[in-house]
């Protein structure tokens, strides 16, 4: 059977409302969803933020003395949970996703436009109810894991929200991956091969394989522990005969995944950032592709490294460390491609572009302490320590937030048909890097030292260099004023940006800035090759 | 997601934009199952695990009376048997009698969770006794959740597949086949269920 497309009919499109209102509206329209997702998420982002920033003011000395222990603990499980499920997942799959994977398929819209907007609709109430837990009888305190018995044995209340909230973002977030897949796979413009699509489809198709392979069985776990908490069960209670390590097993089966639903998409990104600005065609893209989908395979049986503290068998053990360290080699082979996509570019040293590098500079830092990570002496050592802390947030900051503002020099102009200011951004990048490393950098050597996560207090000896830390952070904080500024006054009177202000050659630059409703006045174009920039020269010389 | 009136108006608007693609939303609906599925798995991986690993306490009872179960299983096979005669008769322009075959597949719906509750009162444990008795009801349970959510789907369809006024069509067959579709996996993942739970 087939379905006719007709955009403007779907969309209604004389009942949305014009202009900046159909940002709050119900609307169809990807483009309108991308970019909700994107400032939803960036609104998040800053109460994340805030809260990151009153976790370094009380870290500045060892005694708890900015906040109370169990305001620290809630402060710190928000702040994760914020970071992990309303900024980072919903921005760089929801955002770039839902804004560009149509223009790369060549299509109009996504598969299903309607479930696409209820994906979304979802994200800004669990969101809101998760922060305003808060203020009802305190927020959830059992970390963003939510290990039992702690997360059943601290105040009720604000755990269930917790669950409920993180239920309901699991739900936007699988619906969000069923339209993924069907999109990349079924809606691809007839012409257009696999292995011609732009590297981030292929990013978005492992990803949203991984959403909907590891999504449930959160969703399935998180039912369980909400009937510890509520009905007095003992699936996770051992004073009731159950077993604290299965929920352990359960949320990392997600919950590592998870780390790759957030890192793969970025790798996507710049993957496209790369080639546009250093004018050269993208190294290996068939070893992009293998090395995804052996990211996504891998991924998936990687979990228990985590859990090498938990009475692990030693079997399970040596299983999960070779299978962790063998991540490191499709990952180094991307690694490779990109310095290898910069070798001998005419490279533009522009915000978008200072962004990427800072990514990579970063990332490969994230992934050496990975493979340390995954070495089980070496995990027992520094396991809840602020090691961890500094891997993990090398990876998820350094990484996927460095992309995500890349990413947004990068399709700015795309947007709104006008150019951020360069001077900004490179403030922006400038105090962003030294205040990220001057943040995170140091921690290394605390949880190598032995000073444990997730205490509002510390022994005094660490308190110089956790005031460096905090220090960095103040800088992060900071980081964000040129941005929001840069944004605010671009929006309103930035520079003319033109169709194609990089000469880029992806589809979404061979259409108007911004877009029309339906992506393009005619026909999609076939895009062979995305990345031909070394042939367009040699074509026009 | 795109709705259909009538073939007519497919004809219509493939003249006036004359772009058309296949027809996606079963694929979605499979990656839909695959993730309903993995929540499934995921229970199933707890159960095992607890049975592996943690002993029950002294004079716990985990042995489960055969006869409901089995009975609850003939049931839902059948069931899918006459969900597949109503997609065969819907397919033929007989509406009549797959209303009448969808209302069949409907009551052996109703009739397994009559069963199933049945069981649940003359259990000789309760939800919180122990482990066991606890993965029991909320296995057994979250299924029981899907089988209600697929009879009333059952029901709605069987309404839309009127004679006078009914959506349903041989031209439309959609609704009912993805009903059938998850139908079918319930069912599915009842015989896995039946297999580790009352039969290992």
């Amino acid at each position: 059977m087939t379905i006719s497309i007709d955009p403007q009919k779907t969309n209604n499109e004389s009942l949305q409302p014009k202009g900046w209102l159909r940002y709050f509206s119900f609307s169809l329209d990807h483009k309108v969803i991308g970019i909700q997702y994107l400032v939803c998420g960036f609104l998040f982002y800053l109460i994340g933020g805030t809260l990151a920033s009153a976790i370094r003011i009380e870290l500045a000395s060892p005694m708890s003395d900015f906040m109370p222990r169990d305001v620290y603990n809630q402060v710190l499980t928000l702040h994760g949970t914020i970071m992990i499920f309303l900024w980072i997942v919903p921005v760089v799959n929801g955002a770039f996703g839902n804004y560009l994977i149509p223009f790369y398929v060549g299509a109009r819209d996504m598969a299903f436009p309607r479930l696409n907007a209820v994906a979304f609709w979802l994200i800004p109430p669990s969101g809101l109810m998760l922060v305003a837990s808060y203020f009802v009888e305190g927020a959830a305190q059992a970390g963003w894991t939510a290990y039992p018995p702690l997360s059943i044995t601290t105040p009720q209340s604000g755990q269930i929200i917790w669950i409920l909230s993180v239920l309901l973002l699991g739900g936007s977030s699988i619906f969000g991956g069923i339209n993924f897949i069907a999109t990349i796979i079924k809606l691809r413009r007839p012409g257009l091969k696999l292995m011609q699509l732009p590297m981030y489809c292929w990013a978005m198709l492992g990803t949203s394989l991984l959403v909907v392979l590891s999504t449930p069985v959160l969703a399935g776990t998180l039912i369980l522990l909400s009937f510890d908490i509520i009905a007095n069960t003992g699936f996770f209670n051992p004073v009731l005969g159950g077993n604290v390590v299965v929920y352990q097993h359960l949320f990392w089966f997600y919950s590592h995944p998870a780390v790759y639903i957030m890192v793969l998409p970025a790798f996507g990104l710049v993957s496209e950032i790369l080639p546009v600005h250093a004018r050269k065609p993208l190294f290996g893209y068939t070893t992009m592709v293998f090395s995804i989908m052996g990211i996504v395979v891998l991924g998936l049986v990687v979990w228990a490294h985590h859990m090498f503290t938990s009475g692990t068998p030693p079997w399970m053990r040596l299983f999960f460390t070779i299978a962790t360290a063998f991540i490191a080699v499709p990952t180094g082979i991307k690694f490779f491609n990109w310095v290898a996509t910069l070798w001998g570019g005419k490279i533009s040293i522009n915000s978008a572009m200072l962004f990427s590098c800072g990514f990579i500079i970063n990332f490969v830092f994230g992934g050496i302490t990975g493979v340390a990570l995954a070495q089980v002496p070496f995990d027992i050592h520094v396991h809840d320590t602020y090691f961890v802390v500094a891997h993990f947030h090398y990876i998820v900051y350094g990484g996927t937030v460095f992309i995500i503002f890349s990413s947004i020099y990068h399709w700015f102009p795309k947007v709104t048909g006008k150019m951020l200011n360069e001077k900004l951004g490179i403030l922006h990048f400038i105090i962003t890097f030294i205040g990220f490393n001057l943040c995170f950098a140091p921690q290394h050597w605390l949880g190598l030292n032995g000073m444990p996560r997730r205490v509002a207090e510390y022994d005094p000896q660490f308190q110089f260099v956790n005031q460096i830390s905090s220090l960095g952070a103040l800088l992060m904080a900071v980081s964000t004023i040129p941005f929001l500024i840069n944004v605010f006054l671009s929006v309103r009177n930035g520079k003319g940006a033109g169709d194609n202000p990089w000469n880029a050659l992806t589809p979404e630059w061979l259409t108007s800035s911004p877009p029309p409703v339906e992506n393009w006045e005619g026909e999609a174009p076939l895009v062979e090759e995305p990345y031909g920039y070394g042939k367009e020269i040699s074509e026009q010389k | 997601m795109t709705t259909l009136d009538s073939s007519k108006e497919i004809q219509k608007n493939n003249s006036e934009v004359n772009e058309t693609h296949e027809d996606f939303r079963m694929f979605g609906l499979i990656t839909f199952l695959i993730a309903d599925g993995m929540t499934f798995a995921g229970f199933f991986a707890a159960y095992l695990t607890y049975k592996a690993v943690n002993p029950l306490p002294d004079g716990a009872i985990y042995e489960l009376e055969l006869p409901i179960p089995t009975l609850n299983t003939i049931l839902l096979l059948i069931s899918s048997a006459t969900f597949h005669k109503a997609g065969k008769a819907l397919f033929k322009d007989k509406n009549s009698d797959s209303q009448k075959w969808l209302f069949i597949t409907a009551f052996l719906g109703i009739i397994f969770l009559i069963c199933q509750l049945f069981e649940y009162f003359h259990l000789p444990f309760g939800l919180t006794d122990n482990l066991f008795a606890s993965t029991f009801y909320a296995l057994t349970g979250f299924h029981g959740l899907h089988v209600t959510l697929g009879t009333l789907m059952i029901l709605i369809i069987a309404w839309q597949s009127r004679i006078n006024g009914g959506r349903l069509t041989s031209q439309n067959m959609f609704p009912l086949e993805a009903v059938e579709l998850y139908w079918h996996f319930v069912d599915g993942i009842w015989v896995i269920l039946f297999i580790i739970l009352y039969l290992l």
